[in-house]
């Protein structure tokens, strides 16, 4: 198991470093740069252009450049945003709280509610039930994240007034009620493609699962149906959806980056559109790095966690 | 765009003999025609005072972040919000234009002694009840400090613009500051006034001066002080009671970045904000707004105006045939109505219409395409291939260029598609995001045409060397923006007079000249000087649009709720 776990590891470093090379390379050779907003805004010639550029060591030659950045960001030195200066650590710091609250508060209501859908589905296979959860799914998994935040804020903001247009809290207010006002609308609307897809997922597992001869067995031994279910069934049911899991990361991620530019919650999502916007080269390297780590270590954690409850996959 | 202009190029000129009234007719009364848009008027519907100490807060939202807080250092009209409110200027320009003593005690004039009669040496009298946000007395030390840091080689300053010619700094008392010209530059009145000034206490103490705790929680002697900031959300800033100005009335101002504007009109609608700063509600809300309970919309002019930038190096281009009959064959007013909802106006001049400056009378644009097509026929371009013109081997046919994204100028460009097919002329659409267009593409001039807004004022002066000089084209090694590779030498002329010029009726007449010559050569093809609609609830008052700054939120001092 430990020479499965630092196979894995191995192979996760390297694909961090392949990742920032390429994002390195791909963000610095797309045309533009982290002054042209200067020049479509404000106030400096071609002159301070060159002038600042020079001293953003932006002139040097892409591979030292690169080398510079990721000889210093082994280091624990992640360079510093070019928009406000601070280091990008503390950039990201300050954004990943907001991003975080949402994407938890949504896998929740997701994972419960796209569980329950599933499995309901898979018992009641073709009911009037398993037939409306699929077209809901579909329908969920269709429409863009950025239409549906805009027509929740339109019924519950702007026609009913229930909840707020948007904001993290109210300035001034911060209390947990206050809180959780804001957090229901975004935190829905990101939640709906997940609980769909965490739906059809179960459901698929779930008959996978219910047809098995373990779960006849143990219906012809004489088990109450609902230990036959939650116990046999839904256990390993569950089984392949640490995978899913693992990598729901960067599609929650995705779905977070608009549903944070509509209901203007400030986390990471909109800082990554910004930084690449405003080409903040450390900003959005830092981000990209970070979420490379975080879905390498969810797929990492799911395959562990797989080897684990079957012994097979370490021999494969 | 906003831009600060300066002069480039241009060589030393001896400044002739003065008027007394010169310089207090650039100061005071420099822009004495420079006043609102007819379509703002005053907030004067509830003729109520300001509470006599600081009341409520204010949440404005802005559609961009405010990043950059060090007034000095490179940043966008966004930043400018902040600045307005942390920091002062030695004098600042109000919405007629008038230059207002802020840390000085008066602006400096021939007059007044403040200024030489070459127009060379400044001497500037401050305020001695000024103090930093700090407690630390505000002196001449700083405005030294500022001035050497603008100066400062290893300062990544925004531009150097007029300060470069500062020279012999001599701090005389502790209010009272004079240096030395190296060439009469009357630009640089306006240039101070959007210059803020930074303490000397704080940051000669830093290593880097580019990158200290200051930057990210400023201390300045403005109305308001540095409070909280969290990033992609909100600045906060506290109501300074030291402040040694009118205000600030209001306890707390919040700048709320809300990046997409439906959403900010819609929190706005929902009353979730106070005030739509920049970029403001989109044309089409605009009617809609109006309509709203307890809120008040002003759509005010900007210095702003949306043009066509052709790239006079480009084939076609070259030839003012070719320009005149693309010019007459735009319907603009189909632009303004069918596009805008009817809210800028036309225009021919680079200079808006409420400055001082601006030239009355210029040829008006005519919607004329069988003018167009007669002109072209008479030059030589004959139809081709495709009813697509040419000549000596050279067709009409070119990319236009702008911002992806911004649908109002997408429409555009399919509105001058169809116009210029009429004529024989062919377009397509080469958009590109802005990190990118703005970057070479547009510095280098690697477009053929590009549809933009261009502000090419500095607060209140027309000084265009940097736009319109042969010697500011980058792709040529200039250093300027010229990046419609316009070159005259009349107009070369005519800028460097206007730039060592103090007399305003002098100034006037060069700066009329100027933009006949720019109209007549068709230098760029103007469509219409810039507007922005914001909205305002009811009952805040002080609201004063300014076209001299970059945003109208330069004197939140100034409001209070009634």
């Amino acid at each position: 198991m430990a020479r499965y776990i630092v196979n894995r590891l191995g192979q996760a470093i390297m694909l961090l470093v392949m990742v920032s090379a390429i994002g390195f390379a791909i963000l610095h050779l797309a045309p533009g740069g982290p002054l042209s907003q200067y020049a479509a805004s404000a106030q400096m010639t071609q002159e301070d252009l060159d002038r600042v550029t020079k001293q953003l060591g932006l002139d040097r030659p892409l591979p030292i450049q690169y080398l510079d950045w990721f000889g210093r960001m082994v280091k624990g030195d992640w360079g510093r945003s070019y928009r406000d200066g601070e280091t990008v650590l503390s950039v990201i710091g300050s954004h990943l709280g907001a991003t975080f609250e949402l994407m938890l508060t949504a896998t929740i209501i997701a994972v419960l509610l796209g569980c329950w859908i599933g499995v309901l589905g898979a018992l009641r296979r073709y009911s009037l039930f398993d037939t409306l959860a699929t077209v809901g799914a579909m329908i969920a998994l269709s429409i863009p994240t950025f239409w549906f935040g805009l027509v929740t804020i339109y019924v519950f903001s702007v026609k009913l007034g229930w909840l707020p247009a948007g904001n993290r809290e109210t300035v001034g207010d911060g209390s947990l009620l206050d809180l959780l006002h804001h957090l229901i609308a975004p935190a829905l609307v990101l939640a709906l493609v997940e609980t769909a897809m965490w739906g059809r997922f179960m459901r698929s597992s779930m008959l996978e699962v219910i047809n098995q001869d373990y779960i006849r067995t143990a219906r012809a031994k004489g088990m109450p149906e609902w230990r036959v279910l939650t116990v046999h069934a839904l256990r390993n049911a569950l089984l392949p959806m640490i995978t899913v899991a693992g990598l729901q990361f960067p599609t929650l991620l995705g779905g977070a980056l608009v549903a944070e530019t509509v209901f203007t919650w400030p986390g990471m999502g909109r800082l990554f559109l910004d930084s690449i916007g405003y080409r903040d080269y450390p900003v959005v390297m830092g981000i990209l790095m970070f979420s490379a780590t975080m879905v390498l270590i969810g797929s990492l954690l799911a395959d562990i966690l797989y080897a684990v409850v079957d012994p097979r996959i370490r021999v494969g | 765009m906003a831009d600060e202009t300066g002069r480039f190029g241009v060589p030393a000129l001896h400044f002739g003999v003065p008027s007394r009234r010169r310089f207090i007719q650039l100061g005071a009364g420099a822009a004495a025609g420079w006043t609102l848009s007819g379509t703002a008027p005053a907030q004067t519907e509830r003729p109520t005072t300001p509470p006599d100490k600081p009341r409520g807060q204010v949440i404005a939202a802005l559609s961009q972040e405010p990043t950059v807080f060090h007034p000095l250092m490179p940043g966008i009209e966004v930043d400018q919000g902040i600045w307005w409110q942390v920091f002062s200027p030695l004098w600042f320009i109000d919405p007629d234009g008038k230059f207002i003593p802020d840390l000085a005690r008066e602006v400096p004039t021939i007059e007044n002694g403040g200024l030489s009669a070459d127009g060379l040496t400044w001497k500037i009298k401050l305020r001695s009840d000024v103090k930093w946000h700090d407690g630390t007395p505000f002196t001449a030390d700083d405005v030294k400090f500022s001035l050497e840091l603008i100066n400062n080689p290893d300062f990544r300053v925004r531009n150097r613009v007029g300060h470069s010619l500062v020279k012999d700094i001599k701090v005389v008392a502790s209010d009272e500051i004079h240096w030395r010209m190296e060439s009469p530059y009357s630009p640089y009145m306006s240039i101070l006034s959007l210059t803020f000034i930074v303490p000397k206490h704080i940051l000669e103490k830093v290593s880097d001066p580019n990158s200290s705790p200051f930057h990210n929680a400023p201390v300045g002697t403005g109305p308001f002080r540095w409070a909280e900031r969290v990033p992609g959300d909100h600045i906060q800033l506290n109501a300074y009671a030291g402040y040694h100005g009118k205000g600030p009335y209001l306890e707390r101002v919040v700048f709320k970045y809300i990046p997409d504007l439906t959403v900010l009109y819609t929190q706005f609608r929902t009353g979730q904000v106070d005030y739509t700063g920049l970029q403001g509600i989109l044309p089409n809300f605009v009617q809609e707004a109006k309509t709203l309970k307890g809120r008040r919309i002003f759509v005010s002019a900007t210095s702003s105006v949306e043009h066509l930038a052709l790239n006079l190096e480009f084939g076609p281009f070259a030839d003012r045939t070719v320009r005149e009959a693309l010019y007459l064959a735009i319907n603009k007013q189909a632009i303004i109505d069918a596009l805008n909802y009817g809210l800028p106006t036309q225009t021919e001049s680079f200079v808006p219409q409420q400055a001082w400056s601006f030239q009355q009378g210029l040829p008006q644009h005519k919607y004329d395409p069988a003018k167009a097509n007669a002109l072209l026929d008479a030059a030589g371009w004959a139809r081709g291939a495709g009813g697509v013109r040419e000549k000596g081997g050279v067709k009409l046919e070119f990319t236009n260029s702008t911002t992806s994204g911004n649908a109002v100028r997408e429409q555009t460009q399919q509105l001058l598609i169809q116009d210029w097919r009429a004529i024989g002329a062919a377009m397509r659409v080469n958009n590109m995001p802005a990190a990118v267009i703005w970057g070479d593409f547009w510095q280098q001039s690697k477009f053929n045409s590009v549809l933009v807004s261009v502000n090419f004022m500095l607060g209140s002066d027309p000084d265009v060397t940097p736009r319109f000089g042969s010697g500011a084209i980058p792709a040529k090694g200039g250093r300027g923006y010229n990046t419609y590779q316009y070159r005259s030498l009349e107009v070369d002329r005519l800028l460097a007079e206007g730039a060592k010029q103090f007399d305003l009726a002098q100034r006037k007449a060069t700066y009329g000249d100027l933009q006949k010559l720019i109209r007549n050569d068709l230098a760029i093809l103007p469509l219409f000087q810039g507007f922005i609609a914001e909205g305002v609830k009811e009952g805040l008052q002080g609201f004063r649009p300014n076209i001299n700054t970059s945003i109208n939120c330069w004197n939140v001092r100034e409001w209070y709720w009634a």
